[in-house]
């Protein structure tokens, strides 16, 4: 695009001032180029990212798990919504392709249970579905940006741990599952009404790649903290490092 | 084609500070100059990691931001610089915005807008006819892009709330059309943001007096009849 002036300034008057003209040029050049050495300065931190930054900005991530955890309301729902908006099937994600999901046999399945938790007998898949049942459709948000809304069925995790007598004043509840995946939770979101452990999608049992026979739901963390393929909970005061946490991510996640 | 409306700002502008001592008072007070280049490292720190953030999920098929240009080295890590950055950026403006209402600068310099001012100063820029001999005084276009900048640093503020938090604050979330809406808003206020960068920064080297004023205060603000010809500095 071009663009002239209509009419040209008169250019005596540039004539008159050329010497001031040029000095303040080349002071701001080189001031403008100061500055941009010190813009790329800024950027370049993340081409080494030396461990005083991560340090840094990893000590601010914890100060924000606390400021999260802070403002959750364990009694504030989130939005659902009708049933004509499930996608179905749900969004598949995991830090591995879907074609190298390892399907779980339901059959020889147990959910196993540690820490602070009184009943720690395994329990199988029908166990788990006698307990009372729960849906829900909500909008699983992830990290990433995008969004969809599904139709989770299954246990309450609080009914759950109030079940198998566990310590709901302990700090954490961790998971342990079959791809590796481990997550840990704040036990207020454990509690919230709508964390559920889903053993369903769209009224349907979970499909393979969806975390079949059980897998967290919540509706108030980003879609990453919730691990699929259960194997086992624990219930815990020590904090543990799920998956994506010990690459960098925050722990809360809270929504 | 300043002079004019220069003298009656200035003059009220005055007015308010003939009992304080007048020739003590610069055009950018240090107070302003500090929280201005805490602003600038802030807004850079949320605009790159942001890059790096959107890219896992982009909002324009296509537009995607170079590595050179991103904070963070991948998405971990431009999440917990935009999440650090935050507070610097938030804090630092709402300092910026007690400040400027409570200390009467916004109405200072950025008010009143006339529309015939608009059309002399855009007229003015088309014919190159752009006065930078006072700065004491911001022209209609200056004052509406500092007004424009001001409220998107708001707007990312507040969206930015509803992205990060769209269930413990659904009703802000859902106030700005849910949480798609809320991030492509958030995306825009970016852009506006960036565009006004670029044009600050191209104007303040090209006019390189206004850059040394918000390093070292810039012009002391004296009486209207004391500083008719003040030189280029």
């Amino acid at each position: 695009m071009s663009f002239r002036p209509v009419k040209r300034p008169n250019s005596a008057i540039l004539d008159g001032h050329r010497p001031l003209l040029q000095s303040l040029e080349r002071r701001g050049l080189i001031r403008g180029g100061l500055s941009l050495g010190a813009l790329s300065l800024l950027t370049g931190c993340d081409m080494t990212r030396p461990q005083s930054v991560e340090e840094a900005l990893l000590a601010i991530s914890r100060m924000n798990d606390s400021v999260q955890a802070w403002l959750f309301d364990p009694n504030k729902l989130a939005p659902t919504y009708p049933a004509s908006m499930v996608l179905n099937p749900p969004k598949f994600n995991a830090y591995y392709d879907v074609m190298d999901v390892k399907s779980v046999d339901g059959s020889n399945w147990r959910l196993e249970l540690a820490g602070l938790i009184a009943e720690k007998r395994p329990w199988t898949l029908p166990q788990i579905n006698a307990l009372p049942q729960q849906s829900e459709i909500i909008k699983h948000i992830c990290v990433e940006g995008w969004d969809y809304i599904g139709q989770w069925s299954g246990v309450l995790l609080r009914t759950f741990l109030e079940r198998v007598g566990a310590d709901l004043n302990a700090k954490y509840v961790v998971f342990k599952t079959a791809d590796d995946y481990p997550s840990s939770i704040d036990m207020a979101t454990a509690l919230h009404p709508q964390t559920l452990l889903a053993t369903q999608y769209a009224n349907a049992t979970l499909a393979d790649p969806f975390g079949y026979p059980l897998r967290l739901r919540m509706s108030t963390k980003l879609g990453y903290k919730n691990p699929k393929w259960i194997t086992a909970i624990e219930v815990t005061n020590t904090y543990q490092d799920g998956y994506w946490e010990k690459l960098g991510f925050p722990w809360f996640a809270g929504l | 084609m300043n002079k004019r409306h220069g003298a009656t700002r200035m003059s009220n502008a005055i007015a308010l500070r003939q009992t304080a001592r007048p020739s003590d008072k610069r055009l950018h007070p240090w107070s302003v100059r500090i929280m201005h280049w805490i602003n600038a490292v802030a807004m850079l720190v949320m605009i790159t990691s942001g890059w790096g953030i959107y890219n896992d999920d982009v909002i324009i098929r296509g537009l995607l931001f170079s590595k050179s240009l991103r904070l963070g080295d991948w998405a971990a890590w431009s999440l917990n610089w935009h999440f650090a950055g935050m507070w610097l950026l938030a804090s630092n403006g709402l300092c910026y915005l007690v400040y400027g209402v409570a200390k009467g600068r916004f109405r200072e310099r950025l008010l009143p807008i006339r529309l015939r001012d608009v059309i002399r100063t855009v007229d003015d820029t088309l014919h190159f006819k752009i006065d930078h001999s006072d700065l004491t005084t911001y022209n209609a276009v200056q004052k509406i892009l500092y007004i424009i900048v001001i409220l998107a640093g708001i707007a990312q503020v507040v969206t930015g709330l509803a992205i990060w938090k769209p269930i413990q604050f659904s009703g802000l979330t859902s106030l700005l059309g849910g949480f798609q809406s809320a991030r492509i808003i958030h995306f825009a206020g970016m852009a506006v943001i960036v565009g006004f960068l670029l044009v600050h920064v191209i104007l303040a080297l090209l006019v390189p007096q206004t850059l040394r004023a918000m390093l070292t205060g810039g012009p002391r603000l004296i009486p209207p009849g004391q500083r008719a010809q003040e030189p280029l500095p």
